[in-house]
């Protein structure tokens, strides 16, 4: 009965689009990252792992660039996460119109990227930008920076943005998780007289737990794909200083040269595959309770 | 009881200064898009000298707007309806039916969340399907990109749908095309919903795979639209505020109707609730 009744034709049809759009050309990119495939010339040649030596080789900028996705990664989990776990701990107690401090604060969360990066590249322009023109409104022009153009800030400046845009969806994530504690452990510590630091360290964080790991993954396969707000904030400017890796590979696709875009697609391919199999337990791990 | 009346001022205080945090740049381009040329010169909180809607239709005529908000609708509402179709389809018989071949398939599936796509290998299999540069490519690139969360909430959702219904339908004599789209599917309409919304949301905001994949400005969506627009007027921002409201209006639109549903498609997987 449960063959006739659960076809399997019901799964083949969005199994056969996932495999050819997208399983098919990550396997075909492993094997061309190791060709000189370019849009110039017809034939390819098998290159052994020049791309790879290209990529790893210090006389090259793609080091950079992997070093600025490691940095914008690791600070943006960091920073979205303890400013989210700080909201979600503030919106959760009974403050006044809490649900809609919530629906302003994940607003940024929906807006395309690329638009707030539009937004941004205004905000932060040095002449008529409103943080300048704000730190001088208040008598604080020695702090006004090229906030884009300067090489120390540029890429602080996208991290703020980023974080700007994304905590809101950390903080939804985590008042989730909060509002799913029982309050029968906050009364048992209150009784043992338990003081608010104790009862945050001892309850909320550990039972929190599984949601801030799942904050964490996505955060992390988010970082490691930026792209839309580099490009429109800085493109990778000034100079090379603020590439990333989705940059990189954008300017490898516009030059033509496939063979080392392909190859820097694989190593994050590969890297992604290892992060998914462990995101993909722990998301059906959360299923079974 | 002191210190918690002390407490509850400060926190408050607290909150609203992120709120206006989060919602002072949408604001500033929402006044902005009413000024004249050189008042937005410097884009700031002084209020226009006067309210000018024309901003809005030089906007949609200079940078063709309704062409490409006719192209956004398409991809992402065309993209997200057949993802939700075969993304239910297969969740459905992948949680009913759980073989160890079954289980496989689905952990292969929501594998996809997490893999980035290879744009350059991709344009071959565009070029072998011919679907590169099409309309049809895009929605198509759009459907796959949302398969594999879609599955993933949809088999969450399923598992508390009773197979009783299942049997009885059986029993009454459905096949299983009638069992599935009159029986089990409208069953699934909260999750669809959910899913619906956060597809729409993904593809409308989506600006890569246009921007690697579509030469042709009349096949452009509002993002790559208004990109291309911010290349041109860069001097006018208050034009440049007017496209962008009218970009991320509908964004905006659906996010207050529906995100009791956004909220809850968001957290799943992360919270059991």
């Amino acid at each position: 009965m449960t063959r006739r009744t659960y076809p399997f034709y019901f799964i083949a049809i969005a199994l056969a689009f996932y495999i050819i759009f997208t399983v098919v050309p990550s396997l075909m990119g492993i094997y061309l990252s190791f060709t000189d495939w370019n849009s110039y010339a017809k034939a390819i040649h098998f290159i052994g792992f020049d791309n790879f030596k290209t990529i790893f080789s210090s006389d090259e900028n793609y080091l950079h660039g992997i070093k600025n996705t490691v940095i914008f990664t690791i600070s943006t989990i960091i920073l979205k996460t303890v400013i989210g776990l700080l909201l979600a701990v503030l919106v959760n107690k009974g403050i006044k119109l809490q649900s809609f401090h919530r629906v302003i604060i994940f607003m940024p969360a929906i807006i395309p990227m690329l638009v707030v990066g539009i937004i941004f590249k205004s905000i932060f322009h040095p002449e008529t930008g409103l943080i300048n023109e704000a730190l001088r409104a208040i008598g604080l022009s020695q702090w006004t920076q090229h906030w884009l153009t300067d090489i120390d800030w540029a890429f602080k400046s996208i991290i703020a943005v980023d974080v700007w845009k994304g905590v809101g969806y950390i903080m939804v994530i985590l008042l989730a998780g909060l509002q799913a504690i029982s309050h029968t452990y906050y009364e048992a510590a209150d009784i043992d007289g338990a003081g608010a630091f104790k009862k945050f360290r001892f309850i909320t964080v550990p039972l929190l737990m599984p949601a801030l790991m799942v904050t964490t993954v996505l955060n992390l396969l988010y970082g490691l794909k930026i792209f839309d707000t580099v490009y429109v904030l800085t493109n990778g400017g000034p100079g090379y200083a603020t590439d990333v890796v989705y940059t990189q590979v954008f300017s490898q696709f516009s030059l033509g040269s496939y063979g080392v875009g392909t190859a820097l697609i694989t190593i994050l391919f590969i890297i992604m595959t290892l992060l998914g199999y462990f995101a993909v337990k722990l998301m059906s791990r959360e299923e079974q309770h | 009881m002191a210190n918690k009346f002390m407490k509850n001022p400060i926190q408050n205080i607290a909150i609203w200064i992120i709120s206006i945090i989060a919602i002072v740049p949408i604001l500033l381009i929402v006044i902005n898009a009413f000024k004249s040329a050189p008042e937005a010169s410097s884009m700031n909180f002084n209020l226009p000298s006067e309210l000018r809607f024309g901003n809005f239709s030089t906007v949609i005529e200079k940078g063709k707007l309704v062409h490409s908000f006719l192209n956004s609708i398409t991809y992402s509402s065309l993209s997200s309806l057949f993802c939700i179709l075969f993304s239910a389809m297969a969740a459905y018989v992948l949680s009913r039916n759980k073989t160890r071949f079954n289980r496989f398939i689905y952990f292969f599936m929501i594998m996809g969340i997490a893999l980035p796509v290879n744009y350059f290998t991709l344009i071959d299999v565009m070029k072998w399907t011919e679907l590169i540069n099409t309309k049809a490519g895009i929605i198509v690139l759009y459907m796959v990109t949302q398969i594999p969360f879609s599955v993933f909430i949809l088999y969450g959702f399923i598992g508390g749908v009773p197979k009783e219904l299942d049997e009885a339908g059986v029993i009454d004599g459905c096949g299983p095309k009638r069992l599935f789209f009159s029986v089990i599917f409208p069953m699934l309409q909260p999750a669809a919903v959910t899913v619906f919304i956060l597809s729409f949301l993904n593809t409308w905001n989506e600006f890569l795979l246009p921007l690697y994949y579509l030469n042709s400005a009349n096949k452009w969506p509002m993002t790559l639209a208004v990109y291309n627009f911010f290349g041109q007027f860069q001097q006018s921002w208050n034009l440049v505020s007017a496209d962008i409201i009218l970009t991320i209006l509908p964004v905006i639109i659906i996010y207050l109707l529906g995100q009791r549903f956004i909220i809850s498609g968001m957290t799943s997987g992360s919270v059991k609730g």
